[in-house]
């Protein structure tokens, strides 16, 4: 098993003084290379329970196994270095450094793992479509030519697992549906694990496994929980 | 990508900013530098000249005016001594040589100096006298005068040159003599005050016309080189204590020394304005990454994402701030230059003592470093902002 999730919680303040639930998933489990689809509407704290695997937050309670490590015991160094290369994190906004070319975006992305390769980064750009384009800045590209560079930086340290938040969101139907091809394609032949929430049931209905984030996230349920806390 | 290169982008990517940061680190650094070696080659040079002599006697009353007006030629002389009391001067057997010297006019403002020659047979520095470079030493009994080289330069005076004298210390052209001066020759520098001066026969200034007839041989002071230093101490007691008539300023060092001390508490201030300066420029570094720290919040909240340590975001902003500081301090050497170019031209147009911008001196090392580490300090604090910032909060959107 991969990633391994037990009654992992999390809650914000909410402004009058009251305490959220905002994350609280009992159980939920992916194998390595496996691909899954959350399904989730805004509100349903899905960047939440992604920055939770990815140790971006830290859990009141419960359990997170990632590879082996108990990323809910961990301490922030130790998350960083994990996140670094194990993690790779594709964004609904893509996150581009944007005074960074497109090779160093990826190249950043490799700094903080195991070490940048400017041939494997080069070779990614290339995989993604963007060999001729490895010097533009991101404000030079397309919104999906932003999003392939935002893939490849995510698949750069070889993560075993590829967390991919609305990463169609902001693309055109046609460029959606590439983008998604290519994300899902590149982490199998990189053998990473996916997990990809979104609620775009054009880009749910691709893949085999999707699962429902209200059914996983008991506090997605809550109505007060739909109503725009994180 | 190296930390380093993170630290370059960054500093790129806020070029305007960084480069008028760095400019006001420059101009900090070059100040400080151009402060501290003003003051120190100042006084270093105004107390080691002597112009070997040991001591000088004068009318009674500052010893300072005495030495600035014989052996700087600035202000006015105290007064006058007679030719009797030169010549009693010059045959005490304690004295070995005495130079006696007339000033009270100008030429376009440079002094005239009425000397004898025996002045060219005194070694000025170790194994240096005045020598002439162009032409020859005027001839005591004729209107020849040898002109410092600055003067000549500044003056357009060569040799053959002919001019009139001005009355007085101060240029004013309605006062000027009838004689006819001709150059007879050019000194060598001597990166000494007497560079300023025009040299003459001091019979001739004596005589000028114009000049009081009763006071025709009287000199305004007599420059002395003494045999041994118990004659200082003799001579000091015998005229400036016991007797009344003249003043002895020995040793000249101590006098200029003297007026240091006494304008000392000024350096100091000097001193802290350039420190203050400093310390407003390294805040200028503060408050320059400070408020572009919320700009970049997620730029730091991405890196964070993608594995970056707080520390190493703490060590990019620190660096970030050296990496300006150190621009500064590199630019800083280019203001003290063009500070010092100043300065030195000044001070040399005005007093004749000479500046050497390109010495080394240990400010040219600590001021610098000064800034680097001033720079560092004053990234720790957007450091610490960057350090604390919440990468969930700032990678937008959150759903």
């Amino acid at each position: 098993m991969l990633l391994n999730i037990d009654n992992l919680r999390k809650s914000y303040g909410t402004p009058d003084g009251a305490v959220q639930a905002v994350v609280d998933v009992p159980s939920f489990s992916l194998e390595s290379g496996q691909q899954t689809a959350l399904c989730g509407t805004s509100g349903t704290g899905k960047t939440t329970f992604l920055n939770l695997i990815a140790g971006i937050l830290q859990p009141d309670d419960g359990c997170i196994e990632l590879d082996g490590c108990l990323i809910s015991q961990a301490n922030e160094a130790a998350r960083d270095r994990l996140r670094a290369r194990t993690i790779g994190y594709i964004f609904q906004t893509f996150n581009l450094l944007q005074g960074y070319s497109c090779i160093e975006n990826v190249l950043l992305g490799m700094r903080f793992g195991p070490g940048a390769d400017r041939r494997r980064a080069g070779e990614l750009l290339e995989r993604v479509g963007l060999g001729q384009r490895l010097d533009h800045l991101p404000r030079q590209l397309s919104t999906g030519q932003q999003q392939r560079v935002a893939v490849a930086r995510a698949l750069a340290n070889r993560p075993k697992l590829v967390l991919a938040d609305e990463p169609t969101g902001n693309l055109d139907p046609a460029s959606a549906a590439e983008s998604l091809g290519l994300i899902r394609e590149t982490c199998r032949e990189n053998g990473a694990a996916l997990l990809l929430v979104s609620h775009d049931r054009e880009v749910l209905g691709q893949f085999d496994n999707v699962r429902d984030l209200a059914e996983i996230n008991r506090a997605a349920a809550w109505p007060s929980a739909r109503e725009g806390l994180p | 990508m190296s930390l380093l290169q993170i630290v370059l982008r960054s500093l790129r990517q806020h070029l305007l900013s960084t480069v008028i940061t760095a400019f006001s680190i420059a101009l900090a650094s070059g100040l400080l530098m151009s402060v501290w070696v003003v003051k120190d080659q100042a006084r270093e040079n105004f107390t080691g000249v002597d112009s070997g002599f040991d001591g000088v006697f004068g009318a009674r009353g500052s010893k300072l005016q005495l030495v600035l007006n014989s052996i700087f030629h600035l202000e006015a002389s105290p007064g006058n001594l007679t030719w009797e009391q030169y010549e009693l001067i010059a045959k005490d057997r304690r004295v070995a040589t005495a130079v006696p010297i007339a000033v009270g006019d100008n030429y376009r403002g440079y002094r005239l100096v009425g000397v004898t020659a025996n002045l060219f047979e005194v070694e000025y520095r170790d194994g240096k006298k005045y020598g002439v470079r162009d032409g020859y030493l005027f001839n005591p009994e004729r209107k020849q005068a040898v002109v410092g080289s600055f003067a000549a330069e500044r003056l357009r005076l060569r040799v053959g040159s002919t001019f009139h004298p001005y009355h007085g210390l101060i240029f004013d052209e309605n006062k000027q003599h009838a004689e006819t001066y001709v150059v007879s020759g050019i000194m060598e520098p001597s990166n000494t005050p007497a560079d300023r001066v025009i040299w003459i026969p001091i019979a001739g200034l004596q005589n000028m016309e114009g000049h009081k007839a009763e006071t025709a041989t009287d000199v305004s002071a007599v420059l002395v080189k003494l045999r041994g230093s118990s004659s200082g101490m003799m001579m000091n007691q015998e005229f400036n204590l016991q007797g009344n008539v003249m003043t002895f300023a020995w040793p000249i060092a101590d006098t200029m020394s003297k007026l240091f001390n006494k304008i000392a508490p000024v350096e100091m201030v000097l001193r802290a304005v350039a420190l203050l300066v400093a310390l407003v420029a390294a805040g200028s570094i503060l408050a320059s990454i400070y408020n572009s720290m919320n700009e970049r919040r997620r730029e730091i909240a991405i890196l964070r994402a993608l594995g970056a340590r707080r520390s190493t975001i703490f060590a990019v902003v620190v660096l970030e701030a050296s990496g300006i500081a150190a621009l500064g301090a590199a630019a800083g050497f280019a203001v003290y230059f063009f500070i010092m170019s100043v300065a030195a031209w000044l001070i040399r147009q005005e007093t004749g003592i000479v500046l050497s911008p390109l010495e080394l001196e240990p400010v040219m090392l600590w001021a610098p470093l000064t800034m680097l580490v001033l720079g560092a300090l004053a990234g720790v604090v957007p450091a610490a902002k960057a350090y604390r910032t919440d990468v969930a909060q700032n990678l937008n959107p959150i759903s």
